[in-house]
C-alpha cells in the first residue's frame, strides 16, 4: 500500500500540492488523472522520492519516504520517468539488463540473467534485442523501458505520462502489457494519464487532481463523470457507457 | 581488438622513429642506441599511449556527466583550468616540487569541471548544441583569464607550453605523471556499469538505487586528474576526448564495461599516429601532436555534427 498523509509540495515559492491524503491500496492500476499543472506528475515524483519531500510523509510498503535508502527502495518501487529520451546508446538487451542493477549491483548472476531473458520473451523484444534503442521505434523503446522496468522485479511501478508521443496501437499495447502486469503478476501500477480515456478504460481506480488538491476518488464508473469534467477539467464534452465503463466522447 | 591490432605495430614503429636513425640491429648491440631507447623512445611512446588513452576515457565520462555527446575536457575548461593551476603554482609557489604543482593543477581542474557542471544543469535538455556552445565559451573564458594572468606576469611564453601538448620533450624521468592518469582511467573501469546506470539519466539511475553524487564525485574526479596530469606533463590536447568516444558510440554504444577498453586503446593509437606523423612529415622538426590531433580533429567533429543519425 501506499499512504500519502498531509502532503504539501511547492516549487519555487509556487504552491503545487495542498495538503494531500490518499491512499493507494496494494495490486492493480491506479491512475492519476487532472488537468495540465494539477500536480500529477509532483506528486508521482514525490512517491518516486526525485523530488524531495518536505511537508508531510509518504509511505511505501511501509517504508518511509526520505528516510529509505535509494538502494532499498529500488528493489520495492520501479519508476518510468516522463522523458524516456535516453542519450546513452545501448542494445535493448542492455538496457533491460540494467533493471536488475538494484539487485546485483554490477555484477549479474544467472537469475539475474534468467529474469532478464523473461522479460525480454514477455514483452516480444526477442527479434530486436540486439538493436540499439534509437533504432527502434517510440512504442517499442516504451515496450524496452517498461521490460526493464519489469526486470527490476519491484512490487509497484511508477509510470509517468508514458503514452506520451505513441500512436494509438503503441498505447493500447502498452496499457495491455500494464494490464497483464497487475493481473498476473499482481504489480501495484500507478500511472500519470493525460487521456481520461485511457484511464477510464484500463484503471481499477482513478485519482483526479485539481489545482493540487484531490478532488474525486474512486472507480472510474464512480469518479468519470459530466461534473467532474466541468469541475476539474472545465469542458462540457458528453459521457457515454460502453460495457460498463465511462467513455468521453471529445 | 581492432584498436589493440593497430596500437601493437604503432608502438613499435614509434620506437624507430625520430631525429636519430636507428634499427633493430643498433637496439640489440649498440650501447648509445639502447640509452635512447630507454632514455626518449620508450617513455615518448609510453606517454603518447597514457595520455591518448586517458584522454577519451575522460572525454567519454565528461559526456556522460553533462548528458551531452559534443563536450570534452580540454575545450571545456578543464584543459584550461588546469592551465591555471600550473600557472598559479609557477607564480605563487615556483619552489614546490612537481607533485605539489600536479596537485594543485589537478584541483583547480576539478573545481573548473565541477562549474561547467553547475552552470550547464540549467540548460533545456531540448537544445544539445547549447552545451557545448557553453562549455566552448566557458574554456573560452578560463583560457582568456590564463592568458591574462600570464600577461600580467610576463609568463605568456611559460604558459603556451602548457596551451599546445606536444612530446618532444619527454624523457624518462619527465613524463612519468602520466601513469598517474593512466592509473585513473582504468579506475573508471570499475565503477563502468555505474556510469552507463548514470548516463541513463538522473532520476533513472536514482530509481535503480544508484548513489547519484558519488558516482559523479567520482567521475569528476577521475576527468580532473587525468586532464591535468596530461596538462602538466603535455599540454593540452584538444579532441581525443571528443571525436574517440563519439566514434566508439557509433560503432559500439556506450555500455561502458566494454567502450571503456575500446576507447581507451582507440585514444593511445590515435595520439600516437598524430605524434609518429608529427616526427615525420618536417623531420627533423617536429610538428606539435595537439596541432595534429586538432586539424584532424576539428574535421572528424564537423563531420560527426552533421551526420548525426539521431537526437542529441
Amino acid at each position: 500500500m501506499i499512504r500519502v498523509s498531509n502532503v504539501s509540495h511547492s516549487i519555487g515559492g509556487a504552491p503545487i500540492l495542498h495538503d494531500i491524503s490518499v491512499e493507494i491500496p496494494k495490486g492493480g492500476i491506479t491512475a492519476l488523472i487532472g488537468p495540465n499543472g494539477a500536480g500529477k506528475s509532483t506528486l508521482l515524483s514525490l512517491i518516486a522520492r526525485l523530488s524531495s519531500l518536505k511537508t508531510g510523509e509518504i509511505e511505501v510498503d511501509g517504508l518511509q519516504i526520505g528516510q529509505v535508502s535509494d538502494r532499498e527502495l529500488a528493489r520495492h518501487l520501479a519508476i518510468m520517468a516522463q522523458s524516456t529520451h535516453v542519450s546513452a546508446r545501448l542494445r535493448v538487451e542492455e538496457l533491460v539488463g540494467f533493471g536488475r542493477y538494484p539487485w546485483h549491483r554490477g555484477r549479474p548472476g544467472p537469475e539475474d540473467h534468467a529474469i532478464v531473458e523473461s522479460a525480454i520473451a514477455r514483452f516480444g523484444l526477442g527479434t530486436m534485442r540486439h538493436r540499439f534503442l534509437d533504432e527502434i521505434s517510440g512504442g517499442q523503446r516504451q515496450r524496452a523501458f517498461v521490460a526493464m522496468a519489469f526486470a527490476q522485479d519491484t512490487d509497484y511501478l511508477l509510470l509517468d505520462e508514458p503514452l506520451n508521443n505513441l500512436d494509438i496501437a503503441g498505447a493500447r499495447s502498452l496499457m495491455r502489457l500494464l494490464r497483464q502486469m497487475a493481473d498476473e503478476d499482481g504489480k501495484t501500477i500507478v500511472i500519470v494519464l493525460h487521456d481520461i480515456n485511457y484511464a477510464a478504460r484500463f484503471a481499477d481506480r482513478i485519482i483526479a487532481l485539481h489545482e493540487g488538491r484531490v478532488a474525486a476518488m474512486g472507480a472510474p464508473q464512480e469518479i468519470v463523470t459530466q461534473d467532474l469534467l466541468t469541475d476539474v477539467f472545465g469542458t462540457d464534452a458528453e459521457i457515454s457507457h460502453q460495457d460498463g465503463r465511462p467513455v468521453v466522447l471529445v | 581488438m581492432q584498436a589493440l591490432a593497430v596500437l601493437g605495430p604503432l608502438a613499435i614503429l614509434s620506437l624507430f622513429i625520430g631525429a636519430v636513425p636507428v634499427s633493430l640491429g643498433d637496439f640489440l648491440h649498440d650501447p648509445d642506441s639502447q640509452r635512447l631507447l630507454l632514455i626518449s623512445r620508450l617513455p615518448r611512446t609510453f606517454a603518447a599511449m597514457l595520455a591518448g588513452a586517458a584522454l577519451a576515457v575522460s572525454g567519454q565520462i565528461m559526456q556522460i556527466l553533462a548528458r551531452n555527446r559534443f563536450v570534452e575536457p580540454m575545450t571545456a575548461g578543464a584543459g584550461q583550468s588546469a592551465a591555471l593551476g600550473v600557472l598559479i603554482a609557477a607564480m605563487l609557489f615556483p619552489a614546490t616540487a612537481i607533485w605539489a604543482k600536479m596537485s594543485i593543477a589537478a584541483l583547480t581542474t576539478l573545481i573548473g569541471s565541477a562549474g561547467l557542471l553547475l552552470i550547464l544543469r540549467p540548460l533545456p535538455p531540448t537544445q544539445p548544441l547549447l552545451v557545448p556552445l557553453v562549455a566552448l565559451i566557458y574554456g573560452g573564458l578560463i583560457g582568456a583569464v590564463v592568458t591574462f594572468i600570464a600577461y600580467q606576469g610576463d609568463m605568456l611564453q611559460f604558459i603556451g607550453v602548457w596551451l599546445t601538448g606536444e612530446l618532444s620533450g619527454v624523457l624518462a624521468g619527465r613524463y612519468e605523471l602520466l601513469w598517474i592518469a593512466g592509473v585513473a582511467a582504468a579506475a573508471t573501469w570499475l565503477i563502468a556499469d555505474r556510469l552507463t546506470v548514470l548516463a541513463l539519466g538522473t532520476d533513472a539511475a536514482r530509481g535503480l538505487g544508484l548513489n547519484v553524487q558519488a558516482i559523479t564525485a567520482a567521475g569528476l574526479a577521475a576527468l580532473s586528474v587525468t586532464t591535468a596530469m596530461v596538462v602538466v606533463t603535455l599540454g593540452a590536447i584538444p579532441f581525443v576526448g571528443l571525436i574517440v568516444p563519439n566514434i566508439i558510440a557509433r560503432r559500439m554504444g556506450d555500455n561502458l564495461r566494454r567502450a571503456i577498453p575500446v576507447s581507451a586503446f582507440t585514444g593511445a593509437a590515435l595520439v600516437l599516429a598524430a605524434d609518429i606523423l608529427g616526427r615525420v612529415l618536417r623531420a627533423p622538426y617536429e610538428i606539435p601532436v595537439a596541432t595534429l590531433v586538432g586539424v584532424v580533429g576539428a574535421g572528424v567533429f564537423l563531420y560527426l555534427l552533421y551526420n548525426e543519425p539521431r537526437h542529441g
